[in-house]
């Protein structure tokens, strides 16, 4: 009932998100939250019913994964959408449904998704309870939850792209809640578009996988993945394929090179920095890969890359936290580090004790953002360590639970942190004969750093002289029971949830491997039967168990853990006003480097979003933009104008042929030819009818004398005679005519 | 006397000569256009004459049947009559043009 209905979970908080954007406005802030809090909890209730019946069905069903088709999303059954397969011989229709995969993958994501995310709504009702925007907030955070469960429990590729990007609009609009804040919507921006690029990997490495395998149904594509015999052709394209759904994972989970957005993302409300910014949605990146984990075996390459980005993020990011000063950059930072861990141990392939780490991390940071959530809220606002001081015993409550969440986040045994991260440890220890060994020193030094920075925080917020001024130190007052009740809550589960995975060296029997078997269970089946992709792949020379090696191991990390807490004790212990960092101390450049962040960020602007120039060179985005710019201004302009002008310059000597040569030549030039012949034979036509009638008569008079037979002397003189009388008649005419 | 007094074709022939001149005269030298047009009434009428004076001198040879000259005078009225009412109309439209009837001014179709 419970897995028949499965489609149920992500629509739950989806109406509750429909509910507040179209009616949300008019409800009380009671409404709202009974509406938004008690669709994730009955999403968490369906959630724990539906694993809970997922374990009985799975033990009679071979521990199959459970599927529910709801129907065809994308594709017809034409054959219109058919495409070549990379073998260049095979068709395949492009095809995806509206169908969700429950296995023992997806069910722990579920568990602790719905389960973390049903006690930060809880908390969000105390800690937003002042806030404007209420509704706005609640609707957010159900659609983000509809957005992840979507991404949880996508049976497909394309369902869970859709989950991914629907997280990472969540993410946006909720890092930029505070929008009348400049900063929060830049950060708000710079997640959404690092996020792209991911995102572009991701969106790439899924058309790979259609054309290598022919379907992006997980079980399907895991299916071909575990039992056929690849060419090296293939595995080289398997290998891109597992290379761009890693740069996706790294855009998500925040890891070198695209891990900048997430301290920045710190800008939106401490609810969403545990909700999403630590428990869940950057654990994104990580279940994908998880879920993709046949063919990351088949990517021996790939699976190297993941872990050694894993190993530096973790080191690089720890590094930085150890100088914050920002309570949640400090606990940015150390999720950046603590996703690190998870992904070195997907790369060194041991994907159940990333998943392991993913379980306990979602508590424990979720613990601690909502700790230093409280912590802000009693001091008025304020996150700067700086200012803060001696804070335990005036909010007991928030002190005690966030203890908990630094003691398994450090590894001290015997909370969740310690079970997690040994694991990882030991798996990077001992995986590949040894071969990712030099990673262990990595992780083994950010062990040391993260415990380090932790109890720095604890110390320098809990104990020490109160360093805040007179007026905060006034309002100091312990979070309401809708805050503390998450807490304790998650404390309980950052104590307990590492007995889950209590290793088999220590006498436990590692439930959570075990539960997690039937989705990784293929690695080693895969690497025993294919002869030559078995060389290829990872994993293959996993060591025996040797218990005294690890118990070593763990004895070695938990003196990390003592030492780095021991250090923090002695630096930060009776921290007043005006205490110096050790480091800052110690080593000055070290310090400013850390505190900067390395200048990550400022070579970001130089050399890809080219905020700031070079010399006089600008690259990246907008040196891009500008080069375009010039480009287009320059030479495409430059084409038209010179297009325009060429085109003038004809039309100039076309309209000069045709002022001069047509129409001057050919037409005027006949015209002018007539008009200069008219001058003459004007002459005789002058306009005066009597003169007319003058020529007439000595015509007449000619003609007659003529007839008569006068000598030619005769009417020649007559003919003179009236001639000179009729010009004198005009010469008079006309000295009147123009006197006047 | 009575071969003085008896007047003979040649009068008429001379007489008929001095109208046709001052018809001419005056066609050449008055502007105003209704004068000009009672010169050319007068240069019309010295031919009537001319016609009316040989008619008589032909039937005093062929007999009072040799009429031409005199039908050919009435023709010639007619087409005066004629010619008088079509010029004055083309005078008075041309006046109210030009509130003229100077001949000199009546240049419009010049160049």
């Amino acid at each position: 009932m419970f897995l028949t209905h499965i489609w149920l979970i992500p629509l739950l908080p989806a109406a509750g998100a429909v509910l507040m954007f179209f009616f949300g406005r008019r409800l009380q802030k009671s409404t709202v939250s009974a509406v938004c809090v008690g669709s994730v909890a009955l999403a968490f209730l369906l959630a724990c019913g539906a694993v809970w019946q997922y374990t009985n069905w799975a033990a009679v069903n071979d521990h199959k994964p459970y599927e529910k088709i709801i129907y065809t999303w994308l594709g017809t059954d034409t054959g219109h959408l058919n495409y070549l397969l990379a073998d260049g011989k095979t068709q395949a229709p492009f095809h995806a449904d509206a169908g969700f995969l429950l296995d023992p993958l997806s069910g722990i994501w579920l568990l602790f998704v719905t389960g973390v995310g049903m006690l930060i709504h809880i908390y969000s009702t105390g800690y937003m309870a002042h806030e404007g925007g209420y509704y706005r907030f609640f609707g957010y955070l159900n659609l983000f939850m509809f957005s992840m469960l979507t991404l949880i429990l996508a049976n497909n590729y394309v369902l869970m792209f859709v989950g991914w990007e629907g997280v990472g609009l969540c993410s946006y609009l909720l890092i930029g809640f505070y929008f009348q804040r400049k900063s929060a919507t830049d950060a708000g921006n710079k997640a959404f578009i690092v996020n792209r690029i991911g995102d572009a990997g991701f969106i790439l490495g899924m058309f790979f996988i259609a054309w290598i395998f022919g379907s992006l149904q997980f079980s399907k594509v895991t299916e071909l993945a575990r039992n056929g015999h690849f060419s090296a052709e293939t595995l080289s394209y398997i290998t891109a394929a597992t290379l761009l759904l890693f740069v996706g994972a790294c855009g998500k989970s925040a890891q070198i090179p695209l891990y900048i957005w997430l301290p920045d993302a710190m800008e939106g409300p401490t609810p969403v920095s545990a909700l999403i910014h630590a428990a869940t949605m950057v654990t994104a990146g990580v279940y994908m890969v998880a879920r993709s984990n046949a063919l990351f075996i088949l990517a021996p390459t790939s699976m190297k890359t993941v872990a050694i980005v894993g190993a530096l993020t973790a080191i690089f990011a720890a590094s930085i936290g150890l100088v914050q000063n920002d309570i949640k950059r400090v606990l940015a930072y150390s999720t950046v580090s603590q996703l690190g861990y998870m992904f070195l141990a997907l790369g060194v392939g041991a994907f159940s004790a990333a998943v392991f780490h993913v379980f306990t991390h979602a508590f424990f940071k979720a613990l601690l953002f909502l700790g230093a959530g409280s912590v802000i809220h009693a001091m008025s606002g304020q996150q700067d360590m700086r200012d803060m001081g001696d804070l335990g015993k005036r909010i007991p409550i928030t002190h005690w639970t966030m203890e908990v969440a630094t003691l398994a986040i450090a590894g001290i045994f015997p909370f969740a942190g310690f079970f997690s991260k040994d694991a990882i440890l030991w798996e990077t220890w001992s995986r590949e004969g040894g071969a990712y060994r030099f990673l262990w020193y990595v992780g083994y030094a950010t062990a040391l750093m993260t415990s380090f920075y932790m109890f720095r925080l604890m110390y320098l917020t809990f104990h020490g002289r109160p360093r805040m001024s007179h007026e905060v130190e006034h309002h100091i007052h312990e979070s309401p029971k809708s805050m503390t009740m998450p807490l304790v809550v998650l404390a309980i589960c950052a104590f307990g949830a590492g007995l889950l995975g209590w290793p088999h060296s220590l006498g436990g029997s590692d439930h959570f491997t075990k539960f997690l078997e039937p989705v990784f269970a293929g690695e080693r089946q895969t690497l025993t039967e294919e002869g030559k992709s078995a060389q290829l792949a990872a994993g293959e020379k996993e060591e025996e168990h040797n218990t005294s090696t690890e118990w070593l191991l763990m004895g070695l990390s938990l003196a990390a853990a003592f030492t780095g807490w021991a250090m923090a004790w002695r630096s930060y212990r009776h921290a007043d006003k005006g205490y110096t960092e050790p480091i800052a101390v110690g080593a000055p450049p070290v310090y400013n480097v850390l505190l900067n962040k390395y200048y990550v960020d400022e070579g970001y602007d130089y050399v890809f979003t080219g905020r700031r120039k070079i010399g006089n060179v600008r690259l990246g985005v907008l040196g891009l933009g500008e080069a375009s710019s010039w480009f287009d201004s320059h030479v495409i302009d430059g084409l038209v104008n010179g297009a325009g002008w060429i085109t003038r310059l004809t039309a100039t000597f076309s309209s000069w042929w045709d002022k001069w040569i047509i129409d001057g030549i050919g037409v005027n030039g006949p015209a002018i030819l007539a008009r200069m012949l008219s001058y003459p034979a004007r002459l005789l036509e002058w306009g005066l009818v009597q003169w007319y009638a003058l020529v007439m008569v000595v015509g007449l008079i000619y003609f007659v004398c003529f007839q008569l037979g006068y000598s030619r002397q005769f009417w020649t003189a007559v003919a003179a005679l009236l001639l000179l009388t009729g010009i004198y008649f005009l010469a008079r005419y006309l000295r009147r005519r123009f006197a006047t | 006397m009575e071969s003085l007094l008896h007047i003979t074709t040649l009068h008429y022939l001379v007489l008929g000569a001095a109208l046709f001149l001052l018809g001419v005269i005056g066609v050449l030298t008055r502007r105003n256009v209704v004068i000009v047009l009672m010169s050319i009434e007068l240069i019309l009428n010295a031919v009537n004459l001319n016609l009316v004076a040989f008619s008589r001198y032909w039937q005093g040879i062929h007999g009072p049947g040799a009429l031409h000259g005199q039908v050919f005078a009435i023709f010639v009225i007619t087409d005066a009559a004629a010619e008088a009412a079509v010029g004055l109309g083309i005078l008075i439209a041309f006046f109210r043009n030009k509130e003229t009837v100077n001949v000199d001014e009546v240049n419009l179709l010049k160049w």
